[in-house]
């Protein structure tokens, strides 16, 4: 009983092949534009891939690949979608909202609204079966729209950022909510957040324009990030390069001619072979002049953003990053545009197999 | 911020615009027989006038849901070759002389004309008759619905029926359950309006069903015939049809408000 997918859609640039086990919950993170949506719509049916399969379990959902090519409605997937926004039928009742799955699926009223109570008292929101989705809050919709979906007992749940419409308050409710009820259940969830992956997924998959760019389990992929969004919600610095017997050597970039970074090699990096440098901005200090004495690294950059960054200045420049103390900074009297040097201890820095 | 931005002279030009639409009728209320009224509008001629006015009118609003509705949906809801083409014959009998409709209907359903040669074979005669009016009053009428609902129908936007395939529910389901009962008010207000354009409807009645009493003679006939005879008969029932208009276009100004707020607050 597994989930599997493999689609492309030309229009869109998508390219993906993704399975998920029985009861596994898989992160999909990535920027905007990755095709993050696509990838759910494609699976729930709304939109039509040029080419490849998918099957839930025993049903296959669309094979585009053979000589006859299959196709299943989204009304028979049993893949329930819940959006950004709750998107609750305004017309009718949040009992009968809940009600609309099992309803469907041709259970009768009775029936039906027994379900629909079940699983409101399930999300914390029974008190409120009789109101009209207009007369809900953001956070409370949300859950009836939670509700919702899993009254319809789908295979597979797919979530579409299902807590970035929500406000500050409302979002850690509903993801301790969301932690509950996806135990033991098959489910896709967008998200922008660290929080949500760690929380909720089992495994998260990083996708950059329209395909895959790295998975793995979610503490490994956080722990040691490949690609430069992961390292970016891990808050690390990354460097992508050639693993040598003491480090990594980037490529010569536009800008920037090939820098060595001295580190530390992880059992698996072997040298000759695609590696990437990964160490957290703590761990950089700036100076004004080339520090030397090894082992440690000095890159040359020029500062692009200064920020807070709760105690500290996180100090930008292009993809790194260094906290330093405000009164560091002041002393330093550093401002977009100075030219300085990150320095990082060898120790510091971790080397591991991209 | 009370502040408008509206230049004063357009104030003057705005009560001449309400002066022309009020004008006409007050003169026409004024020139209304009151004692007479009450006979007036009571006639035999009169009551079988208004009474078939209802019930074609009725018949044709019917007709026009039965088409109009999916003729909205399939514009609103699905890009296909030819849909815009599709939309301006729809839209057609919106600016056509009405006169010109009824002669359309003639050459389709008339006895010599492209379908009423076969039913006449069949043995069904549909031109001066009471089916001819309700048939000339739908045509004049559909595009009421269609552009009302379809605009309905392109607010909500379909993201609500995209969640409810993904629960589980069929498209048939979907149409009775989501599509629908949201656009309502949309439904509503088209077939009022379609009402009131076929109760006001005249050329293609009388071109394509004629005037026979209690046939195909309906109220705005009736008036047209007796302002040769007896003007004042003429006047009364201007009025009454005006009243009915403006019951009918008072409902469905009332509804908008209503239409718009469900969706709103829903997202």
């Amino acid at each position: 009983m597994t989930f599997h997918i493999d689609a492309t859609l030309r229009d869109r640039k998508l390219d993906v092949s993704l399975s998920l086990g029985q009861a596994e919950t898989v992160a999909i993170l990535g920027p905007n534009g990755a095709g993050k949506s696509t990838l759910l719509s494609v699976a729930a049916g709304l939109l039509r891939p040029d080419a490849g399969s998918a099957r839930l379990g025993e049903r296959v959902l669309f094979n585009f690949d053979g000589g006859n090519r299959v196709w299943t409605p989204p009304h028979l997937r049993g893949t329930a979608l819940l959006a950004q926004e709750p998107l609750l039928f305004p017309h009718l009742s949040v009992l009968d909202n809940v009600a609309f799955g099992p309803r469907s699926a041709g259970a009768s009223r009775a029936y039906s609204r027994d379900v629909a109570r079940h699983w409101l008292d399930e999300v914390d929101v029974a008190q409120l079966a009789e109101r009209k989705p207009g007369q809900l809050s953001g956070g409370q919709a949300q859950r009836v729209a939670v509700a919702r979906a899993l009254a319809a007992s789908p295979e597979l749940l797919l979530l579409d950022e299902p807590m970035s419409a929500l406000d500050i308050h409302a979002a850690p409710h509903l993801r301790r909510l969301l932690k509950r009820v996806l135990t033991g259940r098959r489910a896709l969830i967008i998200t922008h957040d660290v929080l949500d992956a760690l929380m909720l997924a089992d495994r998260v998959v990083v996708m950059e324009k329209g395909r895959i760019v790295e998975e793995g389990a979610t503490k490994e992929v956080f722990r040691r990030p490949r690609s430069p969004f992961a390292a970016g919600l891990a808050g690390v610095n990354l460097l992508a390069g050639t693993v040598t017997e003491d480090g990594l050597r980037t490529p010569a970039g536009a800008e920037v001619g090939s820098l060595h970074v001295a580190g530390l090699l992880d059992e698996e990096a072997e040298p000759g072979r695609p590696g990437v440098a990964a160490f957290p901005p703590s761990a950089v200090s700036v100076f004004p002049d080339a520090a030397h004495g090894s082992p440690r690294n000095s890159f040359p950059v020029s500062i692009t953003d200064l920020e807070p960054h709760g105690d500290h200045i996180r100090v930008r420049a292009g993809d790194l990053a260094a906290d330093i103390t405000p009164a560091a900074s002041a002393e330093l009297g550093l401002g977009p545009g100075s030219h300085v040097y990150f320095v990082v201890k060898a120790t510091a820095v971790q080397v591991y197999a991209a | 911020m009370n502040y408008s931005g509206i230049p004063r002279w357009i104030y003057g030009l705005a009560v001449v615009g309400g002066l022309f639409v009020l004008l006409p009728l007050a003169a026409m209320v004024l020139k209304v027989d009151w004692t007479q009224f009450i006979p007036l509008v009571t006639s035999e001629s009169s009551l079988t006038a208004l009474g078939l006015s209802l019930k074609t009118s009725a018949a044709s609003t019917a007709l026009c849901l039965i088409l109009g509705i999916p003729l909205a949906i399939v514009l609103a809801r699905r890009p296909f070759r030819g849909q815009r083409f599709l939309r301006a014959f729809v839209l057609l009998p919106l600016v056509l002389p009405p006169v010109v409709g009824g002669i359309a209907l003639l050459y389709t359903f008339g006895r010599q004309g492209l379908l009423g040669k076969d039913l006449e074979l069949a043995g069904i005669q549909i031109a001066f008759s009471t089916t001819a009016v309700v048939l000339a009053q739908t045509f004049v009428a559909l595009p009421f619905l269609v552009v009302s609902l379809e605009g309905a129908l392109r607010t909500a936007g379909n993201r609500y029926e995209a969640v409810a395939a993904t629960l589980g529910a069929r498209p048939t389901t979907i149409l009775r359950r989501v599509t629908l009962p949201m656009v309502l008010p949309g439904v509503a207000s088209g077939a009022v309006l379609s009402f009131a354009r076929s109760l006001g409807e005249f050329g293609a009645t009388l071109t394509f069903a004629g005037s026979l009493q209690g046939v195909t003679r309906t109220l705005p006939l009736e008036i047209y015939l007796q302002r040769e005879t007896d003007p004042d008969a003429a006047v009364a029932l201007s009025l009454v049809l005006v009243a009915v208009a403006v019951i009918v276009v008072g409902l469905s100004y009332r509804r908008p408000r209503h239409a718009t707020t469900p969706v709103e607050a829903a997202v």
